[in-house]
């Protein structure tokens, strides 16, 4: 399918190439930040026209395969990933606005940047996300909406999304179409912490394009919570992304994955190792939260999201554990 | 009748739908930048990006080699301007602090460039290439910051008249049963209308038309005409639709003045759109404010002392002061009230008008520590407040002309099902979710302004009314257009309502929820005015004339009534008999009490509100009541509102449809000012953070499943003529401390400071 669509990926990577150059899908985030000032692309290319090969949602039996041009509402409503991947389902479900589901793309949608006040208002010099070297002006700012697990002593934004924690959760991968063709990677690789260099977000290079993600295997004992100040449309303070394997009572493998606390999309693996072999019970999904926040690092605004991100782990793990499937 | 669209009670009128209803849905109705400009060119500003210093150098270079840029303006080269004193002083402006006339910077977000340029574009991308060094002193952001001045409001804020006090608060206080001392805390709030706050200006000659959504077309017209130093008659401001105001477009912003000049220097019409983070710093806002609040009671709950000391943050220029103290001190019988307002200067624009202003901040802190109270004394919150009810001005020993607090009250406790609460906190819950009930009273003045109309009557009934009256959203060319349809008798489809353009008969601000009152009594009186010389017409003799005078001549009670006379007039024989094709009346109205220069200051753009605690005998105020139930999830603490319940009483409801809609706004913008709402101000810059609508939370359909307005029927003679009071700032009021009762009751956790998040629920 992606080597059908690499025709047209060709003239498109010829402009990406360019650094400067930018791929619009949805355009639910590029276009707001060319309006701020913050990205300012000197070519812009629509990949729209790629969507008949790219936009694949094909649950299978032994995995799930979807389309980096696939919009998030027509995902989040496919029944078969509601009821083998709830938790895919869910975390696009619960994210943004209907409308912006509708036009946003599940590639745009992991690519997304982040909300952070002082990268997206570029009257503030020190950003080292946007002006490598300049400054952190969220680290003792206003950062209540700030990460508390994977900061460095550079940058603490967060990463927004939540369909993300999902792929993560699920080991999935993410298939990357660039000049040299097709390759693939773990999902897990995909997002760079910041460490010294918050201005590289990704391992994609210049005029690579995500193609698709795919999953192995069916995960229908799993969820997404997400906790946030209002009912909806609203990034998360605090999310889990949880799947489950039980067989007669005991876990045999289990995913944890954190939104809205992290500077990437998160996999609280050490959290995990508690509940394999183990038989669920409320005191183990505490541990296990306790385990996912061990080397949180909270600022002056954002410290409450250690103590609320443990109860949204248990509270999903008690929920995952409750399911009937 | 559907909810929407309640069946009227006595002294109600019809819940006819909007006139304006359609357009709206379908975009057809033009707002201020819908107006067709014959050649514009396009502004874009450029806000300082400190709070305090100076501006070194501007480097225009790059802004300047982008295509199509027409001219640069910064204070280097902009057209002089003259002052413009605040509204309070005389004035018309939201704030002193005049942009572009000198390198110094006042606060953060200050216009300091504007970049004109043949497109919108153009413009934005010149603008973000306008280099600017600066000289940054540390600014005093707000409240404990190092470097600000506090004082007490009276004497420094001619808005700010006194510090109601009675009896012997301190003597009183000592001896009292009961004692509660507790301090409150609300935040910086803007208003973010929809419509973002452009403005157009065109020349033609020497006169100058203003396309912008403001709710106060004459003080716009005049304030922009006194900046730019010609005759007033000389600018015209044109608006027929407003996209929302809620008081940020009731004062002339700096914006204005500076653009019309820059029209009239580069030769073109011009066009500006700020951006909404923008719309955060050349505008208005609401102060943070800071409470305390001291009560004491007897063991049977009889209030026998109150003490409101309020503190706001202002700037440094301008002393501007919301003061609800004449509100709280007024709203319980209490024979020993003390009370001190204060204003803390930081090096912030000025705050202004937010809906409602003194009563959103100052009603948090006193309904908050009545709650307390009923807690301290184990006694029903709402019994509480029956114990204490008045029904004369504490203050001032002054009659209520009316005041339905407990009817209120009653109704909306039976419509929640408040019976069914459990009293002790902590003490209901639903499966993962705690449960709150909670309540709070609401209250706002009666206030009206002086206002003029015209009236057209053709002989078929068609009838034309102008008045420069604003539809903000309210629904006002609706009720105006009732209220000359049962005046003069004739079809409401065929009554046509001109506002929203200086041009037409001046009515004032929309603000302080005088307009229905205001410009309805104008029209009503000039609707007589017709029916009068068309009565004399039929009926000549001396003695007929008499009789016509006193059956429709203007009349305290209430419109129906009064409006029908006791026969039905004849418009067909009355025009025969006047041998005219059209019969047109202009008149003044102003209300009992209004000062002398009343309708030289409403020609001259300057409002002059009378009525509630002001009014010489008595003391005007509307009244309701707010229930809400909160849940709070046990495991997230999120905080979520489920029910609103408010019951209302407002004099006469011109329209039970558009008034159902205005309350139902309100107690969505109460909760929403509870548990979302606030400007984050980043402390070591004095900056706002949060300046854009994915940060600054206003509830989505989601966060308000269930809003039940309740309105009552109430008639008051002692108003005004149309018997109405202004509902439009009522529904807001109280939600906020409703919420933080019920947050208390689900949880046993009271909370003084707002906004509630979920980091402030302890479990």
């Amino acid at each position: 399918m992606a080597v059908q669509a690499l025709g047209a990926a060709a003239a498109a990577n010829e402009s990406l190439t360019k650094a400067a150059a930018q791929p619009l899908a949805g355009g639910t985030t590029l276009i707001d930040l060319m309006k701020l000032d913050v990205m300012r692309p000197t070519a812009i290319v629509d990949i729209n026209p790629l969507a008949r090969a790219w936009s694949a949602i094909a649950p299978g039996g032994d995995g799930l395969r979807l389309g980096a041009l696939a919009r998030m509402s027509d995902v989040a409503a496919n029944t078969e990933i509601q009821r083998s991947y709830p938790v895919i389902a869910d975390s696009l479900k619960l994210a943004a606005s209907a409308q912006l589901r509708n036009m946003a793309t599940l590639g745009g949608n992991v690519m997304q940047r982040t909300r952070c006040n002082y990268f997206r208002d570029v009257s503030y010099e020190n950003c080292n996300k946007r002006n490598p070297g300049s400054g952190c002006a969220a680290m003792d700012g206003v950062n209540r909406m700030h990460a508390v697990l994977g900061t460095s002593d550079q940058c603490i934004a967060t990463y927004p999304g939540d369909f993300a924690q999902a792929l993560i959760a699920l080991d999935a991968m993410v298939e990357i179409t660039g000049k040299a063709g097709t390759r693939s990677m773990p999902f897990a690789q995909l997002h760079k912490a910041p460490g010294t260099t918050p201005d590289i977000e990704t391992a994609l290079q210049p005029g690579e394009l995500i193609s698709a993600f795919s999953i192995q295997g069916r995960w229908p004992r799993s969820v997404y919570l997400k906790t946030r100040d209002r009912q909806s449309y609203e990034f998360a303070l605090s999310s889990a992304a949880i799947a489950l394997d039980v067989q007669d009572g005991t876990i045999r493998d289990a995913r944890v994955a954190l939104g809205g606390v992290a500077t990437v999309p998160w996999r609280a693996r050490e959290a995990e190792a508690l509940l394999k072999g183990q038989r669920f019970d409320d005191g183990l999904a505490q541990r296990v939260g306790e385990a996912a926040f061990a080397d949180a690092r909270g600022r002056r605004h954002n410290s409450f999201k250690i103590a609320l991100g443990k109860r949204v782990v248990a509270r999903a793990l008690q929920q995952a554990a409750m399911m009937e499937i | 009748m559907t909810a929407a669209a309640p069946g009227p009670k006595t002294n109600m009128g019809q819940p006819v739908p909007r006139y304006d209803a359609a357009a709206k849905v379908t975009g057809r109705a033009t707002y201020a930048s819908d107006m067709p400009l014959d050649n514009p060119a396009y502004a874009f500003l450029v806000t300082s990006a400190i709070a305090k210093g100076r501006i070194d150098r501007f480097d225009l270079d790059d802004a300047r080699r982008v295509r199509g840029v027409i001219e640069i303006v910064t204070h280097e080269n902009a057209p002089k301007l003259k002052e413009s004193k605040l509204f309070s002083n005389g004035g018309y402006a939201g704030t002193t602090i005049q942009p572009l006339k000198s390198a110094e910077i006042a606060h953060d977000g200050q216009i300091i460039a504007v970049v004109v340029a043949e497109s919108y574009e153009a413009a934005r991308e010149a603008a973000n290439r306008v280099k600017v060094s600066y000289s940054a002193a540390a600014p005093s952001a707000t409240f404990d910051s190092p470097g600000t001045t506090t004082a007490a409001a009276k004497g420094q804020s001619s808005q700010f008249k006194e510090d109601p006090k009675v009896g012997d608060f301190a003597k009183a206080f000592d001896a009292a049963e009961v004692k509660l001392v507790a301090s409150y805390e609300t935040p910086t709030q803007h208003h973010n209308p929809m419509e973002l706050f452009t403005t157009s200006c065109a020349w033609m000659g020497d006169n100058l038309v203003i396309y912008e959504g403001s709710q106060y077309v004459y003080g716009l017209k005049n304030g922009v005409a006194e900046q730019l130093g010609i005759d007033a008659d000389k600018v015209r401001v044109v608006n027929p639709y407003v996209g929302g105001g809620f008081g940020s477009r009731g004062s002339m912003t700096p914006r204005t003045a500076i653009i019309a000049a820059i029209a009239k220097h580069v030769n073109r019409p011009i066009k500006l759109v700020p951006t909404r983070d923008q719309g955060f710093t050349i505008t208005t806002h609401r102060a943070e404010t800071r409470h305390e609040i001291k009560l004491g009671a007897s063991r049977d709950g009889k209030l026998v002392a109150l003490r409101h000391e309020g503190a706001e943050v202002s700037s440094r220029s301008d002393a501007y002061c919301v003061g609800g103290t004449k509100t709280t001190t007024r709203l319980y019988a209490c024979p020993n009230v003390d009370s001190l307002v204060s204003i803390v200067r930081a090096d912030r624009n000025t705050p202004g008008f937010m809906r409602s202003p003194p009563e959103v901040p100052y009603l948090f802190a006193l309904e908050s520590a009545l709650d307390e109270l009923a807690v301290k004394l184990n006694m029903d919150p709402v019994e509480l407040r029956r114990i204490n009810d008045a029904t004369r001005d504490p203050i001032d020993g002054k009659p209520y002309t009316s005041r339905s607090l407990m009817a209120c009250f009653d109704e909306a406790a039976k419509a929640f099902g408040w019976s069914q609460r459990s009293p002790q906190s902590k003490s209901m819950s639903d499966g993962d979710w705690l449960i709150g009930y909670g309540c709070a009273a609401t209250c706002y003045p009666t206030l009206m302004a002086p206002s003029a109309a015209r009236v057209r009557l053709h002989r078929d009934g068609r009838t034309r009314v102008e008045i420069a009256g604003h539809e903000i959203g309210t629904g006002a060319y609706t009720v105006i257009a009732q209220t000359a349809a049962e005046r003069l008798g004739v079809p409401l489809e065929k009554v046509a309502v001109f506002m929203g353009d200086s041009d037409l008969p001046p009515a004032p601000v929309a603000g302080g929820s005088n307009s229905t009152a205001s410009t309805c009594s104008a029209v009503m009186m000039v609707c007589d005015q017709i029916r009068q010389r068309l009565l004399k017409a039929v009926m000549p003799s001396d003695s007929l004339a008499d009789k016509a005078k006193e059956t429709v001549g203007i009349s305290p009670a209430p419109s129906t009534q009064a409006g029908k006379g006791d026969r039905p007039l004849e418009i067909e024989k009355a025009f025969d008999a006047l041998g005219v094709g059209v019969v047109e009346e202009y008149g003044e109205w102003k209300p009992d009490g209004a000062p002398m220069d009343s309708f030289r200051a409403m020609h001259n753009g300057q409002v002059r509100l009378v009525g509630g605690h002001q009014m010489k005998d008595q003391i005007a105020y509307a009244f309701g009541a707010e229930f809400v139930e909160v849940r709070i999830n046990r495991f997230t603490h999120e905080i979520r509102c489920p029910r609103l319940v408010g019951a209302f009483a407002a004099g006469r409801i011109m329209n039970p449809r558009t008034a159902r809609s205005q309350l139902m706004g309100g107690l969505i913008w109460g909760m929403s000012s509870a548990l979302l709402e606030a400007t984050e101000i980043d402390e070591r810059n004095a900056r706002y953070v949060n300046d854009n609508l994915a940060d600054y939370l206003v509830p989505v359909n989601a966060d308000v499943p269930g809003v039940e307005v309740i309105m009552l029927s109430e008639q008051d003679d002692h108003i005004n003529p149309v018997g109405a009071k202004g509902l439009g700032e009522l529904g807001n009021v109280g939600t906020n401390a409703a919420i933080c009762n019920a947050i208390y009751h689900a949880t046993g956790q009271r909370i003084r400071k707002l906004p509630v998040r979920l980091e402030n629920i302890e479990l």
